[in-house]
């Protein structure tokens, strides 16, 4: 089969390679119909999260039709051939403590690497697809086929007769955003800051208003984005052209935002306007700290005291330069996580249904899965407006 | 090479995980592998300015400028890792600056005193050489990745909401699960009388199920 490849950095390439195969009695194999290139895809393209190899499919935002399924996965998951899934980009075993409470993202048992993952984390979180070898090593999504372990727990069964573009972000960004408001408890009558606009940030922004915020402020620098954001009633701030502490302090009244929301994570962008971004990235490359934490910093300067964070956009190991001093005093509320997909998919398929929300507003790029490679600098380098990149295998 | 580390990679999979058979066309191009060699040989002149630099002010003709040469070295060694970073533009820019400050500096020791003045000659030529293909590296790879001055798409008419932003406003309200409450519980498990303190007699508090 075809399947976009991880050989380097920078170097992803749309190779031939091995028919995935059932391994074990959960398993199922699934025939790509579509798959997306997510931000998170960025982070392994630079090769800022360790543990990738050579030889690595690509790709946590899939869906597709069951074409494969081991004993169990039909007897216990009640899959059958011809099924229409959409693949969570998490791995869950449904069974252990972590995933009957809910928290999926830290599923106990679907990682098969996990002595590796426990010696860097503590813990072990679940497995994820294409997602380097800390969380499994499992081949990725952006392929013709996809073999998904767990897989009757690790799906989500999606009707016939809506079309993959409303259905594909239920895999990531749509749950992902939607986890970001729950966690920040957004309540009506809240201001709701967002930092970045990408997809899952024009997500969260979506999710904030559904949840009944009375403002949505969106921060980014890319005009694109900013017009997208501010489509769905958003305030936005261009943080390139005016202050972001000066003009969320003018949107409050002085109080600043209830909710603070990190959409960007530890590749914020760089600009000369944010001196601590240009520190961080030469403290990056020198390999004297992990993650950029000016997100961080501006979101607990600028939230109301007793207010919340919550942190969705990835990190992957330390910051330096952290407030905690600043955030201890304001009394500030941290709550962050990987979305637990599964936990919020019955929820937002009926909101799909309902047309409360159309995820396939995000798309602006649809090609097919050979031309992944040209893709990923497209969307890396911004160019042609991208904000995000559906594939389908021809 | 990279076939032979993805086979290599194959260890670490299982027998029913995808193998690379045949490799297909990179996103990886040719200013960015470019920039990547910039940054290797950066990074190797570093280490022997830093650590060798009686071999250069040898040939050079000038003994006991061991010290800039050092200096120059770690110069060097920062610029390559800018050039081996995903910032790559910077790093072949920043070698260019480099090359500058090292014409300069041969400039200087290019005299009719220094009985190695037909080395420094060669080392001026070869530097400008190089300085001219940093410049042009530094430059494919900025155009490569610049966002070319297209116009930015107006997407002002996505709004995500099929049935309108004034529908779907306020749809979920309330319904953030107990768990992913700020203070879930704090409120139910402390009731405040005012007993104590007048001022927790009239909180605000949310008590709910």
């Amino acid at each position: 089969m075809k399947a976009l490849v991880w050989h380097g950095k920078e170097d992803i390439r749309y190779d031939t390679v091995s028919d995935p195969e059932i391994e074990e009695p959960r398993d199922a194999v699934i025939k790509v119909t579509s798959c997306a290139i997510c931000g998170s895809d960025l982070h392994l393209y630079h090769n800022f999260i360790p543990a990738m190899l050579p030889g690595d499919v690509m790709g946590h935002e899939t869906m597709g039709e069951v074409v494969d399924l081991g004993t169990e996965a039909k007897a216990r998951g009640g899959l059958s051939i011809g099924d229409r899934v959409v693949i969570p980009f998490t791995i869950i075993c449904g069974e252990c403590d972590q995933c009957k409470r809910g928290n999926f993202s830290v599923c106990q048992r679907s990682n098969r690497k996990k002595e590796l993952a426990e010696k860097v984390f503590g813990h072990s979180t679940a497995g994820l697809f294409g997602y380097s070898h800390l969380t499994g090593g499992y081949a990725g999504g952006q392929a013709e086929y996809l073999r998904v372990p767990f897989a009757d727990a690790t799906h989500i069964k999606v009707p016939d007769g809506i079309p993959d573009e409303k259905l594909l972000f239920l895999s990531d960004i749509l749950p992902t955003g939607w986890h970001a408001a729950m966690q920040a408890d957004i309540q009506p009558g809240d201001i709701v800051a967002v930092w970045g606009c990408g997809p899952v940030g024009q997500m969260t922004i979506r999710s904030a208003i559904l949840l009944g915020a009375e403002q949505v402020i969106a921060i980014d620098f890319l005009p694109e984005r900013l017009s997208m954001a501010e489509a769905a009633g958003a305030t936005i701030i261009n943080f390139e052209q005016e202050s972001v502490t000066e003009r969320l302090t003018e949107l409050t009244g002085g109080e600043g935002p209830h909710k603070c929301i990190d959409a960007v994570g530890f590749e914020n962008h760089v600009c000369l306007g944010q001196p601590d971004t240009i520190l961080d990235r030469f403290k990056q490359m020198t390999l004297t700290e992990n993650d950029r934490g000016h997100v961080l910093r501006e979101m607990i300067y600028n939230c109301r005291p007793a207010g919340v964070i919550s942190i969705i956009g990835v990190y992957s190991g330390m910051v330096d330069k952290f407030p905690i001093g600043i955030a201890m005093n304001k009394g500030l509320t941290f709550r962050m996580a990987q979305a637990h997909v599964n936990r919020w998919t019955d929820d937002l398929l009926h909101r799909i249904e309902d047309g409360q929300i159309d995820p396939s507003f995000v798309i602006t790029h649809k090609r097919p899965l050979s031309a992944g490679p040209e893709m990923y600098r497209t969307f890396r380098d911004k160019q042609d407006s991208c904000i995000k990149v559906m594939l389908q295998p021809e | 090479m990279s076939f032979m580390l993805s086979q290599i990679g194959n260890i670490s999979r299982s027998p029913g995980d995808p193998k690379v058979i045949e490799t297909g066309p990179s996103s990886l191009k040719p200013a960015d592998s470019f920039g990547r060699a910039l940054g290797w040989f950066s990074m190797g002149l570093g280490l022997t300015e830093l650590f060798a630099p009686k071999v250069l002010t040898r040939w050079l003709g000038v003994e006991g400028k061991e010290g800039l040469v050092r200096a120059y070295g770690a110069r060097e060694i920062a610029s390559g890792v800018m050039c081996l970073s995903v910032n790559n533009d910077y790093g072949a820019w920043s070698r260019v600056a480099g090359d500058m400050l090292d014409l300069a500096s041969l400039a200087a020791a290019y005299r009719d005193d220094n009985p190695k003045k037909g080395n420094v000659g060669i080392a001026i030529a070869a530097v400008a050489g190089i300085a001219i293909v940093d410049a042009l590296a530094g430059q494919s790879i900025r155009s490569l990745h610049n966002r070319k001055g297209e116009p930015v798409r107006d997407y002002s008419d996505r709004t995500g909401f099929p049935k309108g932003v004034g529908y779907s406003r306020g749809k979920a309200s309330g319904g953030v699960p107990q768990d992913m409450r700020a203070t879930p519980s704090s409120a139910a498990a402390s009731p405040t009388t005012g007993e104590t303190s007048p001022a927790s007699a009239d909180l605000i508090l949310e008590v709910s199920a």
